[in-house]
């Protein structure tokens, strides 16, 4: 069900929801490009700019912090219903979540000095084709909220299971390198860590996915089946 | 009630659209009043068209919907205060506890007794406060001796919230209360003639937002002792008040459901976009 | 004045402070006090003919209140041959008093003290006051008392400063005998030719008689008319033309009631002429529309939410007239009413055409007796050629005038009591 159509008698209502919506575009961009920076930052060894990312978490927590108190005021001063009303509270969750995402980016770029730069990524050379499906992940998933696409949002919660994929392997693979290269066990643990969170960043998204579809259908999206458990692994 | 309407479950959700009889899920109690293909016309203009729908005991029903649509006239078909007006013509079936209210040997006057009516704007009559409220059981001679309307007087009072208020000036004339009083007075007093439905046109239109949530918390209490019917054009009010929400558009009942599926995810577009203020 | 209608349709900002709004304002000012004093001059126009009308009439009339009095010194002991005071006492004094023969024994007092005329100088039926100062206080036939006895009209009217000349003369010879009294007759008596004599209570009983029985016929039947037509009548052209014709009905002139009274009443059902009846049924006729109009009218300015809220408890059509509307119209009916009421009262045309213009010289005892109303009396006495009437027409006018205002007090006080505040 699309929220297109007629505007609202009382423009002004219009104006807010245009505002916050431009306002959550601008926190998903954000969002975005720190995940690729941090991992440009990482892959390079640029220290510069893994600094720049962690500076620039500092927009991405204020800019949550307009939305939530527009979110606020609107739903105080507009009294909305229905569709409206399930827009701004998707509006107000979805905020948190991709400033959580902004962190885990900052989070990886933080870890970038630590590792040695002498070393390529090693066992976590998957790390770039998992961070980049995780991006797609993100902008896919702000893409359907722009245009409260209930499919989109569906089949980004599927494509999910990508994701974790990749951390199952790229976990596997570091751990069986910590266990032949005990010296280098420090790195491989950040390593660890940045697979980490870039699974959790595809799992955020997908929590996006789910309120788009909330507001669009107006019922929960249906559970889906996940995938190998990474903690079944260590039983092996 | 363990079967109470759970979104998540799989039970189709009773909102309803127009032409097909509503459907009474579990939970909903006994049904009181019940219409079916109810049409209404002033001469030649037609204002209701076949309209279908329950009113039950435990649940409070609310009328919305824009100015015009219909709303306070069907809710006057449901005690006959139509007959009042010489043009009107109501068609269809209306009936209560089962008995066709416009069945010939209705007698319209106990019919109006048995379904109750409290105005847009306060009517107390000009007359003390007791007598305000002893007048409907005097005429239908439900209190057998003075001690028994005075019990009467002072029940309906204080079920109305009013009895704390006004038992030491009983003899005060009526029309010397606030607004708000005089409102919860016409409750009384629809009250203690022992109706078993209470119809409401707009009861808080003309009164401040205190007196009106007073009367709203009333209609919380009264909830399930009598069947009620809010007709309101403030939906805030029907979302705050009714567990039951029908929506009236152009003479037709657009939507019938639970009150706050209406107000979350609606099934109509013309319901959503009453509600969410993009009509007109 | 600013008009600038530019080629973009907008206005130029109104200068309220011009000088053509100045003018404007002044020219307000001006129509507002011009208003103000002619609706003032209207109402002292209006006071001063009620004034005028006032002064007139008291100014004439209250002179028909009192009565040129001589004194004549009765020796009753003389007369009477020792009569006793306890013979005029108890259930037989009236008996004894008839064979007293009061008259003769006045009439020789008289004679005595004014001589062979001296009769001429009072009024013929004087005697009846010592009558009855004798059964109030019987004492006074045991000792010599000096009555006052009314004068002779010509000599009342000329003490008055209006007779003829002879009389002039006979007033000036008897200047230190003659006095003012109060003449309370005038208040108990009826219709007589003799002018000292005559007294309203006759006309008067017969107004309430008259007035009693039209308002206990007019008043319900224009209440429940009213109440009938806006509350039970389907609306369509059958009671739209009887609206139409009541409403003329009010417009028609009194004769015609009169000539309907003649024909119907005493021609078709006999009833006998001049009665109180007859007079009453006459003035119902012409009061009743009246009466039904204000009743309308007051029952249409009940306000419908009333109606609704008493039919939302269930209450019938009849219990919501008679419960609610009814109480509410009251005022306006009862104001409708005392219009129509007051109208009634001083009407004579219908009236003398139904024959309550008799010479009536006792007060009616029910309503099938010959009877006539103050204002046909008025009209009877104005007639007169005696010059002593002059003043009794005006005296009468001002009781007339009283009892209308007592009537109007009345019913106002009632219209209060039942006026509800809501």
């Amino acid at each position: 069900m699309v929220n297109s159509g007629t505007e609202h008698t009382v423009k002004a209502f219009d104006t807010d929801i245009n505002e916050l919506r431009g306002m959550v575009a601008e926190i998903g961009g954000r969002s975005e490009q720190a995940i690729a920076k941090a991992m440009r930052a990482l892959e390079k060894h640029d220290l510069k700019l893994a600094a720049q990312v962690v500076e620039e978490d500092k927009l991405i927590d204020e800019l949550e912090k307009r939305i939530d108190d527009l979110t606020f005021q609107t739903i105080a001063l507009r009294a909305p219903m229905a569709d409206d009303l399930r827009e701004l509270i998707a509006t107000f969750k979805i905020s948190g979540v991709v400033e959580r995402i902004g962190d885990y980016a900052k989070n990886i770029a933080k870890r970038v000095p630590v590792i040695a730069s002498t070393h390529k990524l090693g066992p976590a050379s998957l790390l770039p084709s998992m961070s980049n499906v995780a991006s797609e992940l993100v902008r896919d998933s702000l893409e359907a909220f722009a245009r409260r696409d209930a499919d989109l949002a569906l089949e980004v919660s599927e494509r999910d299971q990508v994701v974790d994929d990749f951390y199952t392997s790229i976990f596997r693979s570091v751990i069986t390198y910590m266990i032949e290269n005990p010296k280098d066990i420090g790195e491989a643990a950040h390593l660890l860590f940045i697979a980490k969170n870039l699974e959790r960043i595809g799992d955020h998204a997908t929590n996006v996915a789910e309120m788009v579809y909330f507001a669009a259908k107006g019922e929960p999206m249906p559970e889906r089946d996940r995938g190998e458990n990474p903690t079944d692994l260590l039983e092996e | 009630m363990t079967e109470l309407i759970d979104s998540n479950s799989s039970i189709e959700s009773p909102n309803m659209t127009a032409s097909t009889a509503p459907a009474i899920s579990a939970g909903d109690g006994p049904l009181k009043m019940t219409t079916r293909n109810v049409d209404v016309f002033y001469g030649d203009k037609q204002a209701i068209k076949d309209v279908s729908i329950d009113v039950t005991m435990d649940n409070v029903t609310a009328f919305i919907g824009p100015s015009g649509c219909g709303k306070s006239t069907f809710l006057r078909c449901m005690n006959r205060m139509n007959d009042t007006i010489p043009i009107a013509r109501v068609t269809g079936e209306i009936t209560l506890e089962g008995e066709d209210i416009y069945a010939p040997d209705m007698d319209v006057v106990q019919l109006r007794a048995r379904v109750g009516m409290v105005f847009q704007k306060p009517n107390p009559f000009p007359k003390s406060i007791y007598d305000n409220i002893a007048y409907g059981p005097r005429i239908h001679g439900l209190a057998n001796s003075k001690d028994e309307l005075d019990n009467i007087v002072e029940t309906s009072l204080q079920r109305a919230g009013l009895w704390g208020e006004v038992q030491d000036r009983l003899q005060d004339s009526g029309t010397a209360l606030s607004g708000g009083q005089q409102q919860r007075l016409c409750i009384a007093r629809a009250i203690a003639v022992d109706p078993e439905v209470i119809l409401m046109d707009e009861p808080c239109s003309a009164l401040d937002p205190i007196a009106t949530a007073k009367i709203e918390e009333l209609i919380h209490e009264l909830r399930g002792k009598y069947a009620i019917v809010i007709v309101t054009h403030n939906m805030q009010q029907a979302a705050r008040v009714s567990q039951r929400t029908a929506f009236f558009h152009l003479g037709t009942l657009v939507e019938y459901g639970v009150t706050s599926e209406i107000f979350t995810n609606p099934t109509e577009e013309r319901t959503r976009d009453y509600i969410t203020g993009r009509y007109g | 004045m600013n008009s600038s209608a530019t080629m973009t349709g907008k206005r130029a900002p109104t200068d309220w402070h011009s000088d053509d709004m100045q003018r404007r304002i002044r020219k307000r000012y001006a129509s507002e006090r011009r208003f103000k004093a002619l609706g003032l001059a209207a109402i002292i126009l209006s006071a001063s003919f009620l004034a005028f009308l006032l002064v007139v009439m008291v100014g004439n009339g209250l002179r028909g209140f009192t009565q040129t009095e001589l004194p004549v010194e009765i020796d009753f002991p003389a007369m009477t041959g020792g009569a006793s005071a306890n013979q005029f006492t108890g259930p037989n004094g009236a008996a004894n008093l008839q064979s007293l023969g009061v008259r003769d024994i006045v009439n020789a007092s008289i004679e005595i003290q004014y001589g062979e005329e001296g009769k001429e100088l009072f009024s013929g039926g004087g005697w009846q006051s010592v009558s009855s100062q004798i059964l109030e206080n019987p004492d006074i036939v045991e000792t010599k008392t000096t009555v006052y006895l009314p004068a002779e009209s010509e000599i009342d009217v000329a003490y008055k400063g209006d007779g003829s000349a002879d009389a002039e003369k006979m007033v000036s010879t008897l200047d230190d005998k003659l006095t003012t009294g109060f003449n309370w007759n005038f208040l108990s008596n009826s219709d007589a030719t003799d002018p000292m004599q005559v007294g309203i209570w006759g006309a008067l009983k017969g107004s309430l008689i008259t007035m009693f029985i039209t308002l206990a016929i007019a008043f319900p039947v224009g209440v429940f008319s009213a109440l009938y037509l806006e509350e039970y009548a389907p609306k369509n052209r059958f009671t739209d033309l009887i609206e139409v014709s009541i409403n003329n009905l009010a417009a028609v002139p009194s004769i015609i009631f009169g000539l309907l009274g003649l024909a119907v009443f005493l021609n078709i059902f006999g009833l006998p002429r001049s009665a109180a009846l007859v007079g009453g049924l006459t003035l119902a006729l012409m009061t009743m529309p009246v009466i039904v109009i204000s009743g309308r009218n007051a029952v249409k300015a009940v306000p419908p939410s009333i109606r609704e809220a008493a039919l939302g408890i269930g209450a019938s059509q009849m219990q919501v007239v008679f419960h609610h509307v009814l109480p509410l119209a009251l005022p306006g009916i009862l104001t409708g009413t005392i219009i129509g009421m007051a109208r009634a009262l001083g009407e004579t045309a219908p009236l003398l055409m139904i024959g309550m213009r008799a010479f009536i010289a006792t007060p009616p005892s029910g309503i099938v007796e010959p009877a006539t109303v103050l204002p046909v009396q008025i009209f009877l006495w104005s007639d007169e050629v005696n010059r002593g009437f002059v003043e009794k027409t005006s005296a009468a006018i001002i009781v007339l005038l009283v009892f209308l205002l007592t009537m109007n007090a009345l019913a106002i006080y009632l219209r209060n009591r039942f006026e509800t505040r809501w």
